[in-house]
């Protein structure tokens, strides 16, 4: 079993209070994790500026080596962790058994992280819309086409409220590290190995460990980190995004209500794009905020429904280990028995059906001995105004949503990311016009397919760095 | 001190619990001197009190207390009969919303702190110095209490208004910014008091709002020690081993901290004294025998855990004012055994109560 102290900006620090982290499916401890307090995270806040320091003694581009030999450590190197040593396949198998996800996403979410960190060059070029690092470093320069710019970091470090059941959201703050922003990290309970393993291969690769805190621990840690660090970001529920939302010091990142949509033009051949819906919904178990957890059109939504539940509706959940395994489990108690009734309370309400139900040959809800499954569920809805025409359940969950065009970017609510297929070019105009949608693809792109330098939930760029008036010598005569 | 000169004083402290309790139960349960709560009560139990009870463990005999029954009026239901000319105050817990648990007290809130303030050691909370209790005010027994300890000991107290009920409720509508604020309008006035030359040396602080001014004075470059403070006496669950270090090692320059645990029912349990040897764990022991702090099974409340296991915590009050023959607390810990000082037993490691601990707020203020 190991144990793993609290990093404070690289120092190791055993704690007296420790929390178990257990498999999902045999209850067994694989790890005690020290518990960091909120007072802690608050004095070492203080110190904050020191993390920025460290990583502002490096060049952005040495930082970005260093960050594409992190990527090979963290997909291939055995490093350390705590008081022991985890090869990537101990890594998998550990993330799998504390978070639920079947193995081979774990691996697959690993090289997401990866690719990511190997292309940050392309990643902040994009980002940056090719400013030259440099600047960011120095605080002034002169961009390529010869204007003065000013960049000021909002906070010397990023304060991160981790997830414990996406190990697939940490590509959003690998930015931080070559932007020269130090991380303070409260890890999910049940997922601290994608934070302790990419601090370790930063640290292995040359970046200073001073530009590194983690803090495992309970709520009041997430507090201090929110209510101390000039940004944050924080992975949570709907009721965390409202609590949030509207401050600039926070990104909240949470239920993502993504949406497939066909256009009129498109729909009658809506055979054509049933892998996207297919996979839309069910990659990656529909545990992500990119999944697709509606998918409206305007005509044909009975036969879609259909067809998808077909196809859905058999999946089945199958070991962990499994290299077939398609669903992953819920970990924490009572939570699947919950959503299950309130998708059967929502499904009491005329106007939508489960059409899954009769492929399924079983319950929805299957509960073991230690964790539950919920089994895919596609619901038809003959309107818009059906409770689960807009609702999002980390699970293969989507409603089939019968909708007018001219209605549905009106009615579909704020949407993370957006797959609409249509040629209609006054349709598309609506779309990308629409502000109550993030990350908006338009043609055959299924919603998980994320293209890393795009910006997603807001330029993490913006999210850092103030830009402002620099002047340093008088302007010229008007 | 040898173990069997412990079993002596823990054989002692046993016998009196007993004679104690027979006094409180002939008291409560006297027509002429119970109050109409418990004399109604006992109309209803399938013993007699008066007959039956002869010792604590008989006291198992009543069903738990439902500290709902605190709710509303009339309070008058609370004062024993031969209590009755005697001046009362009501205390108030919880009531955030919905109607408080309202506890009647004469004399039981100062009786309760100077037996505390025996357990105190001079070097750190000196005679004759002043106070700083920043801490729940209103309706709460502790400002009166931490006012009168002070009093005890020779000083003066200075108080700040602080009202939990507020902080709850911006807390529980998200409203972080507000509730921090209203920590800062708290602070601020403590370092107004603190800098105006009071001779203040000793504070009741909860650990919010320790870390808070802490932290601050840290800014300033002075420290709670510099400022004069020479002891603390602090308490709440999260008063934990980890955060009794934290202070120790980080926030409180040598200061001296005396971790308490109790509450309007029962009155307060106090610290083991700090010993290195004991790598930070904070054991309490109820003021027996006026109050009595048992560990119990989380699934047989009458069931008493081995020594070092963990259970929900238990409590008893045997005054002339109040009488709690067993109260299921909202928290949990580990049984402690008894030592020289408190030959009885103690609870470690306070928590909230892990089933319902998702649903409560604490630390708050």
């Amino acid at each position: 079993m190991l144990e793993i102290p609290v990093i404070r900006f690289g120092k190791t620090y055993d704690s007296m209070s420790k929390e178990p982290v257990v498999h999902f499916e045999t209850g067994e401890t694989l790890a005690q994790m020290h518990q960091a307090n909120g007072g802690l995270v608050k004095m070492d806040l203080r110190k904050a500026k020191n993390a920025r320091e460290a990583l502002r003694s490096f060049a952005p581009e040495a930082l970005i080596e260093m960050c594409k030999k992190a990527a090979d450590l963290y997909l291939e190197g055995t490093l350390p962790l705590g008081d022991g040593k985890q090869s990537p396949a101990e890594f998998v198998r550990i993330q799998s058994a504390t978070t639920g996800l079947p193995e081979h996403m774990c691996a697959s979410n690993m090289r997401k992280n990866a690719f990511v960190l190997k292309n940050m060059d392309k990643v902040l070029d994009a980002l940056t819309r090719g400013l030259p690092l440099d600047i960011l470093t120095k605080g002034y320069g002169i961009e390529g086409r010869g204007v003065t710019v000013s960049y000021q970091a909002n906070s010397p470090v990023l304060g991160l409220v981790l997830p414990s059941n996406s190990p697939g959201v940490h590509t959003l703050w690998l930015p931080a590290i070559p932007l020269q922003v130090g991380l303070m990290m409260k890890p999910g309970s049940s997922e601290p190995w994608t934070p302790y393993r990419m601090y370790e291969a930063f640290a292995q690769a040359g970046i200073p460990r001073e530009a590194f805190a983690i803090y495992p621990g309970p709520h009041d840690v997430g507090g201090a980190l929110l209510e101390g660090c000039g940004r944050v970001m924080i992975f949570g529920s709907q009721q965390t995004i409202q609590q949030h939302a509207g401050n600039p010091r926070v990104s909240v990142h949470g239920p993502g209500f993504s949406k497939l949509i066909l256009g009129d033009d498109v729909v009658d051949d809506w055979e054509k794009y049933l892998d996207i819906m297919v996979d839309s919904v069910f990659l990656n178990s529909g545990r992500s905020c990119i999944n697709a957890s509606g998918i409206w059109v305007s005509r044909h939504s009975r036969e879609i429904a259909d067809a998808i539940a077909k196809r859905l509706g058999p999946v089945a959940p199958l070991s962990p280990t499994d290299p077939k395994a398609t669903l992953a489990a819920f970990c924490i108690p009572g939570a699947a028995k919950a959503i299950n009734e309130q998708i059967e309370n929502h499904l009491q309400t005329p106007g939508a059906t489960e059409v899954t139900a009769s492929y399924r040959g079983g319950p929805r809800h299957i509960p073991q001995e230690r964790c539950d499954y919920l089994r895919p569920t596609i619901v038809h809805c003959e309107s818009a105004d059906h409770p689960l025409a807009n609702t999002e359940y980390m699970f293969p969950f989507a409603s089939v949503v019968e909708c007018p065009q001219s209605e549905m970017v009106g009615r579909i609510g704020s949407t993370l990311v957006c797959t609409a297929i249509t040629h209609d070019e006054k349709f598309k105009r609506q779309l990308l016009d629409a502000t109550n949608i993030d990350r908006l693809n338009i043609g055959e792109v299924k919603t998980l397919s994320l293209n890393w330098l795009q910006p997603h939930e807001g330029n993490i760029i913006d999210f850092l760095f103030r830009e402002r008036a620099f002047q340093d010598a008088p302007p010229p005569a008007h | 001190m040898s173990d069997q000169s412990l079993e002596q004083r823990a054989a002692q402290a046993k016998q009196q619990l007993d004679a104690h309790v027979r006094e409180c139960v002939e008291w409560h349960f006297n027509p002429a001197t119970g109050c109409d709560y418990w004399l109604n009560k006992a109309k209803k139990l399938d013993f007699d009190p008066l007959k039956d009870v002869k010792c604590f463990d008989d006291i198992k005999k009543f069903p738990h207390f439902e500290d709902d029954d605190l709710r509303g009026g009339p309070v008058e239901r609370w004062i024993p009969r031969g209590l009755k000319d005697k001046p009362a105050y009501v205390f108030e817990t919880g009531g955030t919303t919905g109607l408080p648990k309202s506890r009647v007290v004469m004399e039981d809130h100062w009786i309760d702190y100077e037996i505390f303030s025996e357990t105190l050691p001079d070097e750190h909370f000196p005679k004759g110095a002043n106070w700083l209790m920043l801490g729940p005010s209103g309706p709460r027994r502790l400002r009166l209490a931490v006012e009168h300890l002070c009093q005890v000991r020779g000083g003066i107290c200075f108080c700040v208004d602080l009202d939990p009920r507020w902080v709850v409720k911006l807390l529980k509508k998200g409203k972080m910014q507000e509730a921090n604020d209203y920590a800062e309008h708290v602070i601020d006035q403590a370092l107004t008091i603190l800098g105006g030359g009071h001779n203040i040396q000793c504070a009741f602080m909860t650990p919010k709002l320790l870390e808070k001014l802490a932290m601050k004075l840290i800014d300033q470059g002075s420290s709670i020690r510099q400022k004069g403070i020479k002891g603390i006496f602090c308490g709440g669950t999260e008063l934990n081993q980890q955060w009794y270090r934290f202070c120790h090692e980080e926030l409180l320059d040598g200061a001296y901290i005396a971790p308490t645990y109790g509450n309007t029912l029962m009155g307060l349990a106090c610290g083991k004294p700090f010993d290195p040897a004991d790598n930070y764990k904070i054991s309490y022991y109820a003021p027996q025998p006026r109050a009595v702090v048992e560990i119990v099974d989380f699934k047989d409340y009458n069931k008493v855990v081995g020594y070092g296991e963990t259970g929900r915590v238990k409590l008893y009050t045997f005054t002339k004012e109040l009488f709690i023959p067993g109260f299921m607390e909202r928290d949990e810990g580990e049984r402690e055994k008894p030592f020289n000082k408190f030959p009885w037993d103690g609870v470690s490691g306070t928590r909230p109560f892990h089933e319902i601990a998702k649903s409560t707020v604490v630390g708050v203020y």
